[in-house]
């Protein structure tokens, strides 16, 4: 057997790519969605983080910490094998959004609360002297130029969370991984998990060339 | 004279800093207002207490007869209260033309058409109609600055506060907004000032405040302030600042 029949054994790889081609729409979905509740509880929690009642700053603050700093695997181990014994019994797919999204929300909440604390304090002024509210100042004024300055870290951020979706074959999730293994052990052959590996970039590869643009127009962009 | 703004016993300090020392100024409707004084007298402090940008520790400050504090009507309050600023703080993602229409639409609950509306012709009284469209960055700055002016006028302000509304600008831009200013104050808005602009102070003010140290120092008619300054302190004030 040479390298290409053993690597990229293309009667392997045809036979086995409507397995992998599944495993991505679910790594797709398991990443779109964990980004969107992120995304959105992340604002929450950064917004939380600024303006909130005294404890609630704290709280949100802790939040931010503690789930910056644990292992997203440990994470994702606890929420799919530790709580089952306190009676909460999740699907390996909600057990995988949950912790992806918790981890994912902490970093949004840092990458906006930076955002946010970038805008200048005469536009908060500005906003305040013509009597607009809280809401419709962050709406209106702060958010959309927060936005504009988060958006490479943001991307990074989701860029992240997909590769990060590979952890989900641990708690036996059919994605791309746990796909591409399965296949792999099924045919006795890793030109699978070549495709799987290839799959990944192809998803990937765009977003990192987005970041690295973002960063080359960066300068022009700021104000 | 009915007050629109009245400022009693205002005191104010940074740390250590006394700010403001004790002031006491009413401003009367319709009243036009320049207040001058060397850097650090404590005049921007002094109207960015009027509508509560700053904190102070002690006096209060009526707007129309409401006292200015902190809670739900603040935002009324300032809704009533227009400010220009030296940096004019524009939103610089929204067109001149949204810039001026954001107030009534949000703070007004005016219809989108009929705040745009009243935005052009505002922006056509300031001279920028044919920049409606236009970007912040894409204006100079005096016509940033007459941009801020029309936002400010879309509220229908009962007072106009403007801190050194020239200061930031290239000199050869500091006409077309005074022009502005002179325009107005000729229309019956009551208007409070603060510029180092000393010709402008003196064919428009009603009255001219000369405050130094934390403290008003010195308030007349500008024909009598100019020519005739009482006190030590404002004689020496105009004599360094005519000088050039």
């Amino acid at each position: 057997m040479d390298l290409i029949t053993t690597f990229f054994n293309l009667r392997v790889l045809a036979d086995t790519f409507p397995l992998l081609l599944q495993g991505l729409g679910i790594t797709v979905l398991l990443g779109a969605v964990s980004i969107v509740l992120g995304f959105v509880a992340g604002l929450l929690m950064a917004l939380l983080r600024l303006y909130g009642p005294a404890p609630l700053r704290i709280l949100a603050r802790i939040y931010i910490d503690v789930f910056r700093s644990i292992p997203l695997l440990v994470l994702l181990v606890l929420v799919y094998y530790a709580l089952p014994f306190v009676g909460v019994r999740l699907s390996s797919f909600a057990a995988a959004t949950t912790a992806l999204s918790l981890v994912s929300c902490a970093y949004t909440a840092e990458i906006f609360r930076a955002g946010i604390e970038a805008i200048p304090k005469g536009q908060f002024e500005a906003a305040g002297a013509i009597g607009l509210s809280f809401f419709d100042t962050m709406r209106d004024v702060v958010l959309p130029q927060a936005l504009r300055i988060v958006t490479p870290p943001l991307t990074s951020n989701c860029i992240n969370v997909l590769k990060d979706t590979a952890l989900a074959s641990v708690v036996a999730m059919p994605d791309l991984l746990k796909q591409a293994t399965q296949a792999q052990a099924l045919s006795a052959n890793p030109s699978p998990l070549i495709g799987a590996a290839l799959l990944y970039l192809a998803l990937l590869l765009p977003l990192v060339r987005l970041v690295g643009w973002f960063e080359t127009r960066r300068p022009g962009a700021g104000t | 004279m009915t007050a629109i703004v009245s400022i009693s016993g205002l005191h104010k300090s940074y740390g250590t800093f006394e700010a403001l020392r004790g002031i006491d100024l009413d401003i009367a409707l319709g009243e036009v207002v320049v207040v001058v004084g060397p850097s650090g007298s404590g005049k921007s402090t002094l109207i960015r207490c009027i509508n509560l940008l700053e904190d102070y520790q002690r006096g209060e400050v009526r707007v129309d007869g409401e006292k200015v504090g902190r809670g739900k009507a603040l935002a009324r309050v300032r809704a009533e209260v227009g400010m220009v600023f030296q940096s004019f703080n524009l939103f610089p993602h929204l067109s001149a033309l949204r810039n001026v229409a954001l107030g009534p639409l949000r703070v007004r609950g005016m219809a989108r058409r009929d705040a745009e509306e009243r935005a052009r012709a505002l922006l056509a009284k300031v001279g920028l109609a044919e920049h409606a469209d236009k970007l912040p960055g894409q204006l100079s700055g005096g016509q940033q600055q007459r941009v801020a002016i029309a936002r400010a006028l879309a509220m229908e302000p009962k007072v106009l506060l403007f801190d050194e509304p020239t200061s930031a600008l290239d000199p050869e831009m500091v006409g077309e907004v005074l022009a502005v200013m002179q325009a107005l104050a000729h229309t019956g808005v009551t208007m409070v000032i603060v510029t180092h602009e000393m010709g402008f102070a003196r064919r428009v003010a009603d009255r001219v405040v000369f405050m130094e140290a934390g403290l008003v120092v010195e308030q007349g008619a500008p024909e009598a302030f100019f020519s005739a300054p009482r006190e030590p302190r404002t004689q020496a004030f105009l004599q360094a600042i005519l000088q050039h």
